[in-house]
């Protein structure tokens, strides 16, 4: 449970994570075969299809789901059940205490429910003096041990079997062996004491299922099949969103479920309860059996028109699987009670501001949560969003403030950075980076080398180098970004070398600016807003075939993010949609466009290691351009593990949370140095950034540019 | 999506039986139910099925846990809601094996049942799922608190995946109180630093016997 005050606090936190070495290695391995198995499980489908299906499906329930609370209702109640509507968790628990006490019931089994975590229902139970036993082996284990889960599905995955095997003979007031099947057993048979003597059995549920009133139960162990069938009481407890209207339903979220889960085609037991079953413990032979639906703020959101997305997700805790910063320093610090990408979403909404406020920022903004979701969420895009909504409820921290105002003043923001040239001279080395770092940064921040200011932008140099192209095979426009404008002219100078070549005639409207991310990822919406529309007008004359940006995050930011951010400027709709479909990735055009060919370069079978941009691979889909080019211009392209993974830069994430974005970069140097590549290719000067400068500090030869430069090195001299 | 040529010419039942080995089921195709009769005695017996001692009641447990294995008593099998005729033949044929057979009272049995011998009413190819309709609490006992379970599948039950099963369900469901259950494979965690583990809380062996019809 992530409780830090500020975000000092949090990051001291994460901090205190990256020394668990065990917890290191679990994940790391853990997210390895993840990727590998999650693949293999839906081999024989279509993976899109199937989670459309999913969002399809909860979307069209979601606008029906007072209709389908009365259906179930209605139905299970028929059947026997008593169906509750609790309006927050408080209430919820009361009813479920109220059951207990009604029923005289003093020991409970659980089986595991993150709605239940969600409420905080067992302090509420022990509090009136009610044994409450976690029967899920993980659950129990944590249980025991007083923390909350470090995963959704996994929830002890935090553990090693030493610390279990110390905890299990605690327990037992035996000595236990670290062999984990004995362990386990010795849960079994210790568990199975406690399902005999159980009043109540208390279980979470999958789906209601409205057209029969009927709930679904996934699990592996089995234990919710016992929670369910032997004490003579049973409550299940859900939030309002579990309704679907049939078992079609529940089928379609099934399927995609187990396979993104734990990359299983279905887990050993799915359990479906209709009504109150035969239960020879009861009088009567009758089960006494409630559902408790849980509203907790779900009806609200699922209104709303951005956030009523959440409710696709089916708790599978994917999401976190992939999450590198998950990876880094597990469950704990990354939720408060829901863990990962959906946590950090939904701390926000069912443990308010305070509790989400330092989590939110943790995102590094890579998208791979968003490109596994089972049910297609957008999970960066609304974790910006709760960002951005706290900040306007609780005000918003001076960087934020500050940059969104220079961005928004595009002459400011650029005599700023001439300016920052003049400021950097007692710094600056002669190396094109700084010698040291100014006071503003921290000791922290000094894992890379940062780069200079460059002595003239590229907006100072295109006039001079653009060649008048007769014929042009094609007409582009130029958006550099601000940090190859500034900082790396030198690949916008290549990719002029290189398009000319190419018989592509080239303009570099002088009124763009920023894309705008940095302001996002700090939450400031409006500031965002303002330059998005500052670059549509900066463009909308430009009587271009293309825009090309050499920069993944520009050009994922452009196409993706600017029709949301205008939406409301209704006015030049045309105009937007003219920008974004225009915007293309530096690799795509010169691949897919252009075509270049192998007879356009002298090769010289440099070994050369590619570097993925989130924004390159997820953001805009592209896998194989830049890969395909590195051998078309004449290099050896060798392959790294974990090539579209993260390289911790995350624009201003890095700046916020150094010590994680040390170990994401120094991860990815290792791998890619391990292939023994002479040089490093990337699409993202932000990645260069952080790659360069990271390999510059650890005195390594690898050289890492931008994948423009190296083709045009290799260009076939006429 | 690509599919192997091999997956494209299996029929439902073989590819039932090899989805249901892949979540590590055990399938044998039986000719006729004597054969399942058959299995079962030599799964107690020659196999070392059956034991005096449930599983995990060597480990050290607490004394509360130690009292409900001490519970046990011989090698039981269950085989709750069969026609009287099969129950019979089992019945006779656990008799002559010096084997109790019972088919109601599980709730007493609470520390384990050897095995849990019952039937099936679906097979599902695409994830080698058994679905048994068990309302009968007996039945559900049965499959749950045995060490082994041995189910009976009709060839003729299998269907392609959970979709084609749909009118099934929703019958099972619509005879109000129902409990499907969904089963593929032996119940299993790996809670503990990821390592997959057999038989947490249900059965540390699922066979499935395929009959032909």
């Amino acid at each position: 449970m992530q409780k830090a005050k500020n975000l000092k606090e949090y990051r001291t936190e994460c901090a205190e994570s990256l020394n668990n070495d065990y917890l290191r290695t679990a994940l790391d391995k853990f997210a390895v075969a993840y990727r590998a198995s999650r693949k293999n499980a839906f081999a024989e489908f279509d993976v899109d299809q199937l989670i459309q299906d999913v969002a399809d499906m909860k979307d069209g329930a979601l606008l029906h789901l007072d209709e389908l609370y009365e259906q179930f209702k209605k139905t299970a109640e028929a059947a026997g059940v008593t169906v509750h509507l609790a309006k927050d968790a408080d209430e919820a628990n009361d009813i479920i205490c109220r059951i207990a006490r009604e029923t005289n019931s003093k020991k409970v089994v659980k089986s595991k429910s993150m709605t239940a975590e969600e409420t905080l229902l067992n302090h509420a139970l022990e509090d009136q003096d009610i044994e409450v036993t976690e029967t899920d082996l993980g659950e129990w284990i944590i249980q025991l041990r007083k923390e909350g889960p470090s995963h959704m599905v996994m929830p002890a995955i935090h553990l090693s079997r030493y610390q279990v095997k110390d905890l299990f003979s605690e327990v037992t007031g035996a000595a236990q062996e670290e062999d984990i099947e004995k362990l386990v057993k010795v849960a079994r048979r210790e568990l199975r004491q406690k399902f005999v003597e159980a009043d109540m059995g208390i279980t979470g549920a999958n789906w209601a299922i409205a057209e029969t009133g009927t709930i679904g139960l996934v699990t592996n162990e089995g234990n919710a099949r016992l929670v369910s069938t032997l004490p003579r009481v049973h409550v299940a407890m859900m939030g309002i969103d579990k309704l679907v209207p049939t078992i079609d339903d529940a089928l379609k979220t099934l399927k995609v479920l187990t396979r993104n889960a734990t990359a299983q085609a279905i887990t050993s037991y799915v359990t479906w309860i209709t009504g109150a079953n035969q239960c020879e413990g009861a009088t009567g032979n009758s089960k006494e059996v409630h559902f408790v639906l849980l509203d907790n703020g779900r009806r609200e959101m699922a209104k709303d028109p951005l956030f009523s997305q959440v409710f696709r997700c089916v708790r599978c805790g994917a999401c976190a699987n992939v999450c590198p910063v998950y990876r880094l320093v597990g469950g704990h610090k990354m939720g408060h009670i829901y863990i990962g990408a959906i946590g950090l979403i939904l701390t926000y909404f069912f443990h308010g501001p305070d509790n989400a406020k330092n989590l939110v920022q943790n995102c590094i903004n890579c998208e791979a949560c968003k490109d596994i979701c089972a049910g297609g969420i957008d999970l960066p895009r609304l974790i910006k969003a709760v960002h951005a909504r706290i900040q306007d409820e609780q005000g918003h921290p001076l960087p934020g403030i500050l940059l969104g105002k220079i961005l928004r003043n595009r002459k400011l923001f650029h005599t700023l950075l001439r300016t920052a040239k003049w400021a950097q001279k007692p710094v600056a080395g002669n190396d094109g980076y700084m010698r040291h770092l100014p006071m503003v940064f921290f000791k922290e921040h000094d894992f890379k080398a940062l780069p200079t200011i460059a002595e003239k932008p590229f907006r100072d140099l295109f006039e001079e180098i653009n060649p008048l192209i007769s014929n042009p095979r094609f007409r582009v426009g130029l958006f550099s970004g601000c940090v190859q404008d500034f900082v790396y002219p030198e690949q916008m100078v290549a990719t002029v070398k290189l398009l000319a070549e190419n018989d592509v005639q080239m303009s570099f409207p002088m009124k763009q600016s920023c894309c705008g991310l940095p302001v996002q990822m700090m939450g400031e919406m409006k500031a965002s807003r303002d330059v998005a529309l500052q670059n549509v007008r900066a463009f909308e004359n430009e009587k271009v075939d293309y825009i090309i940006t050499l920069c993944a995050s520009c050009a994922s930011h452009l196409k993706h993010n600017y029709p949301v951010l205008l939406e409301n400027d209704t006015g030049i709709a045309d105009k937007v949609s003219a920008f974004t479909e225009k915007v293309i990735d530096f690799s795509s055009f010169v691949h897919d466009v252009l075509k270049v060919e192998k007879e356009d370069f002298d090769g010289d079978g440099k070994k050369t290691a590619f570097h993925a941009p989130c924004h390159l691979c997820r953001g805009l889909g592209v896998h194989e351009a830049p890969r395909n080019l590195i051998e078309t211009a004449g290099m050896e392209y060798l392959s790294v593990e974990d090539e579209e993974v993260c390289c911790g830069f995350g624009g201003t994430y890095s700046a916020k949370f150094p010590e994680l974005s040390e170990q994401l970069l120094n991860s990815k140097l290792s791998s890619v140095e391990g292939t023994g590549a002479e040089q490093l290719l990337t699409d993202c000067p932000g990645c260069i950034m952080q790659l360069r400068g990271g390999f510059k500090k650890k005195g390594s030869d690898v050289k890492v540019i931008h994948t423009v430069e190296a083709l045009a090195e290799r260009l076939k001299k006429k | 999506m690509e599919q192997s040529a091999q997956e494209v010419v299996l029929s439902p039942t073989d590819r039932f039986i090899e989805k249901a080995k892949v979540a590590a089921a055990r399938v044998s195709r039986i000719k006729n139910f004597a054969e399942a009769i058959a299995y079962t005695i030599d799964l107690c017996g020659k196999q070392g099925a059956c034991r005096l001692k449930v599983s995990g009641c060597d480990e050290h447990l607490t004394e509360q846990a130690e009292e409900l294995c001490e519970t046990k008593h011989g090698k039981i099998i269950a085989a709750p809601a069969l026609e009287s005729a099969d129950f019979d033949s089992l019945a006779q044929a656990c008799k002559n094996n010096g084997f109790s057979c019972i088919d109601s009272g599980i709730r007493s049995q609470l520390a384990g049942v050897d095995i849990g011998f019952t039937l099936c009413d679906i097979g599902i190819a695409e994830t080698g799922t058994v679905v048994i309709n068990c309302p009968d609490e007996e039945l559900r006992l049965a499959t749950m608190i045995c060490e082994y379970h041995i189910c009976v599948l009709k060839e003729s039950d299998i269907v392609v995946d959970a979709f084609a099963a749909e009118a099934k369900l929703n019958k099972f469901m619509n005879q109000m109180p129902n409990y499907t259950a969904f089963i593929t494979g032996p119940s299993r965690t790996a809670d503990i630093e990821r390592v997959l583990t057999i038989g947490v809380h249900g059965p540390l062996e699922l066979h499935v016997l395929v009959l032909e019809d």
